[in-house]
C-alpha cells in the first residue's frame, strides 16, 4: 500500500520508512509560526515549560498581522509581547509594520516556507503552503509553543481526499472559484481531518497565486492540509523567493485515498458561498434575486496577492463603484502593495472610489478597517462568512473571488464582470 | 481522571470558533475576560445560566473555523466541564487536548441528549450517562498518547514531564 505524498512528507520528518493513515507520529519541524493574537497566548505557555529559549531562532517566524498597525491600547500590548519575545531570543523572522504582510502570503514570498517542508503555524490557514508543495497545518498556542520549545510535533497521519482538476478555468474563474466549488460540493467538514491532495491536468493551468488561493481555503472543508504537486511555476517561485533547498515528494501510484473527485476547471463558473457557512455556493447565474451591497473587501490571506490586485484593477479600470459603497482594498504585503503601485493599480482602485489600506488582518475578521453594522451586506474575497464573523451577527457576508467582488462594488449588487459593459 | 456532571447547553451543526469567542474579544488573552463573551453570538443566555460543570453538547464539526486558543480557554474558562459533539473540527480538537478541556465524540449521545438533560460523564470509562432520561452511552476513548497528555493536565506539562 503506498502513500500519498503528504504522509510521504510526515514520514521524512518523523525518520521512518513509511507511514499510514490513524499513526500518530512525532515530526520535526522546518518552521513555526504565529501572529499578534495567537503568539501572547504561546509565550505564556512556553514561559511555564522547562526549556531554554527557543529551539531554533532561524526556524521561528513572528508576524503581527491580525490587527497591526495596532488597533487599541491591548492590541498594543499584545503586540508589544510578541516584539519583546522576539528580540529576546532574537528571533531572525520578526516581521514589523513596514516590512510585514498578512503571514501567509508574507511567508512564501520571503521563501520561508518551500516544497517538503513541515510547517505549523497558529492560525487556521497556515494550510496554504500547501501550494508549493509543503505539508503545513494550522495549530492553536500551546502546539506553537511546544513547536517553539522542542522544534517538534506530534500529529494523527491523515487520510487523504484526491482533487483530479482537469481543463483550463474559463475567463473571471480563478483560484477562488475552484476552492468555493469544492467546499460547496463537500460541505465544510468534508475533508475533516484529512489531507485535501489537488492533482491533474489542470493544475498546470492554476497560477502560483491561485494556488494560494486553493490550498488557504482546505481548512474550510474541514481539512488537515491541501497540497499540489511540485511542477516548474512551483519550482520558478520557489527560485525567485527562496535560497532555501527543496525536496520534491510525490504520491506512491498506490496511494490509498478514502475518495476521489474530478473537476473540469473548465465547466467552472464564477462562485458565491452565501451566508452564513463557505459551503452555501452558487454560481452567480444560480442567483435569481438582487442582493443589494453595502461594502466589498478585496485581500487577505486567500486573495490579496498580486493576482487578485491584477484582477481586480481590471475591472475596476476606467469604472466608478456604486454611490454609497465602501470598498476596501488591501494589498496583503508591502511587496504587493509596492508592485501594486507600480503597475498602477492603486490608482485605478483610488480613481474608482476604493480605498487602499496597508496590509492587515483586519476587516476579514472583524477586527477593525471595515467592520459591518447591523443589516449591512458585504461582498469579500476572504475566507469564512459565518455569524457576525465581521461584524455585527445580524450582517451577512458573501464569499467571492476579486473579479465577483470588484464587479459587485461598481453596480452596489451581487454581479459578476461579464454584467459589465466591455 | 475524573467525573463530570452538569447541566446541558445544547447546540448545532458547525458551531465556529468566531461564535465561541468573536474576534472582537480577541485583543485580550485573559480567561476570565474571554470567558465573560463566550457563546455570545449564538446565544447571548449562555453566560449568564452556565454554572461551575455544565456540559456542552452540539452535533457535527465543534469549533470549526479559526485556530485560535481562545475558544476552548474560554469555555473551560465559563465552567464547562465536558464538551461531547457528534464530530469536533480539528484544530478544536488538539486546542481542548492541549489545554485540558475534556471533550468527547459520540454521535449517539449528541442524538440523546437535550438543552437542559442532566449527564454526567465518566472520563475513565467513556460512559456518558443522560441522568434525566435515564439513558448511556458510550464514547470514543482517546488513544493512550492523548490519554497521557490528558492524564498530565494538557501539553505543557506533558513536555515538563517528558
Amino acid at each position: 500500500m503506498g502513500m500519498t505524498m503528504t504522509q510521504k512528507i510526515l514520514a521524512a520528518h518523523a525518520g521512518l520508512d513509511r507511514v499510514e493513515a490513524g499513526q500518530l507520529i512525532e515530526a520535526k519541524l522546518d518552521l513555526v509560526l504565529g501572529n499578534d493574537i495567537t503568539s501572547p497566548v504561546a509565550i505564556k505557555e512556553m514561559e511555564k515549560m522547562k526549556v531554554e529559549g527557543v529551539f531554533d531562532k532561524d526556524k521561528i517566524a513572528l508576524v503581527p498581522d491580525h490587527f497591526v498597525p495596532n488597533k487599541d491600547i491591548k492590541s498594543a500590548e499584545h503586540c508589544k509581547c510578541v516584539r519583546e519575545f522576539a528580540r529576546r531570543n532574537e528571533i531572525t523572522n520578526y516581521f514589523e509594520v513596514g516590512e510585514m504582510g498578512i503571514e501567509h502570503a508574507l511567508l512564501p514570498e520571503k521563501g520561508l516556507t518551500v516544497a517538503g517542508d513541515v510547517v505549523i503555524g497558529a492560525d487556521s490557514h497556515t494550510c496554504t503552503y500547501g501550494a508549493l508543495g509543503a505539508f503545513s497545518t494550522g495549530v492553536g498556542s500551546t502546539d506553537m509553543a511546544a513547536g517553539m520549545a522542542t522544534g517538534k510535533a506530534w500529529f494523527k497521519v491523515p487520510a487523504a481526499i484526491k482533487f483530479n482538476l482537469t481543463g483550463k478555468p474559463a475567463k473571471w474563474v480563478g483560484g477562488k472559484d475552484v476552492i468555493l466549488h469544492i467546499i460547496g460540493m463537500i460541505g465544510v467538514d468534508g475533508a475533516l481531518y484529512k489531507s485535501m491532495e489537488f492533482v491533474g491536468d489542470g493544475v498546470a493551468h492554476l497560477s502560483m497565486d491561485d494556488r494560494f488561493t486553493i490550498a488557504n481555503m482546505a481548512i474550510e472543508a474541514g481539512g488537515k492540509n491541501g497540497i499540489f504537486p511540485v511542477d516548474e511555476k512551483a519550482q520558478a517561485y520557489m527560485q525567485e523567493h527562496s535560497s532555501r533547498s527543496y525536496t520534491i515528494y510525490e504520491a506512491d501510484e498506490d496511494a490509498v485515498y478514502d475518495a476521489e473527485y474530478t473537476i473540469d476547471l473548465s465547466a467552472l463558473r464564477p462562485t458565491v458561498a452565501f451566508p452564513h457557512l463557505p459551503e452555501n455556493t452558487k454560481t452567480l447565474e444560480e442567483v435569481e434575486e438582487k442582493i443589494a451591497i453595502d461594502q466589498v473587501v478585496i485581500g487577505s490571506c486567500t486573495n490579496g496577492r498580486l493576482t487578485d490586485m491584477r484582477v481586480a484593477a481590471e475591472v475596476l479600470k476606467g469604472r466608478h463603484v456604486a454611490q454609497g459603497m465602501r470598498c476596501i482594498v488591501i494589498p496583503a504585503t508591502q511587496k504587493i502593495y509596492m508592485q501594486a503601485m507600480e503597475e498602477g493599480l492603486l490608482k485605478t482602485f483610488i480613481e474608482a472610489g476604493a480605498i487602499v489600506s496597508t496590509p492587515t488582518c483586519g476587516p476579514c475578521l472583524g477586527g477593525y478597517m471595515g467592520v459591518l453594522a447591523e443589516g449591512e451586506r458585504c461582498v469579500s474575497t476572504t475566507n469564512r462568512n459565518f455569524v457576525g464573523r465581521m461584524g455585527h451577527v445580524l450582517s451577512e457576508i458573501y464569499l467571492a473571488s476579486p473579479a465577483v467582488a470588484a464587479a459587485s462594488a461598481v453596480t452596489g449588487r451581487l454581479s459578476g464582470p461579464d454584467e459589465l459593459e466591455w | 481522571m475524573k467525573k463530570a456532571t452538569g447541566t446541558v447547553f445544547r447546540y448545532g451543526d458547525n458551531v465556529d470558533t468566531d461564535v465561541i469567542i468573536p474576534a472582537r474579544y480577541l485583543n485580550s488573552s485573559d480567561p476570565a475576560e474571554l470567558a465573560t463573551h463566550c457563546m455570545e453570538d449564538i446565544d447571548k443566555e449562555f453566560i449568564k445560566k452556565v454554572q461551575p460543570g455544565d456540559i456542552i453538547v452540539a452535533d457535527k464539526n465543534f469549533g470549526c473555523g479559526s485556530s485560535r486558543e481562545h475558544a476552548p480557554i474560554a469555555i473551560k474558562a465559563a465552567g464547562v466541564s465536558c464538551v461531547i459533539a457528534e464530530t469536533f473540527a480539528r484544530i478544536f480538537y488538539r486546542n481542548a487536548i492541549n489545554i485540558g478541556l475534556p471533550i468527547i465524540e459520540c454521535p449517539e449521545a449528541a442524538k440523546g441528549i437535550e438543552a437542559g438533560d442532566e449527564v454526567e460523564v465518566d472520563f475513565d470509562s467513556g460512559i456518558i450517562v443522560n441522568k434525566t432520561k435515564g439513558t448511556q452511552f458510550k464514547g470514543q476513548a482517546f488513544p493512550p498518547f492523548m490519554q497521557k497528555i490528558i492524564a498530565a493536565g494538557g501539553l505543557v506539562n506533558y513536555i515538563n514531564e517528558a
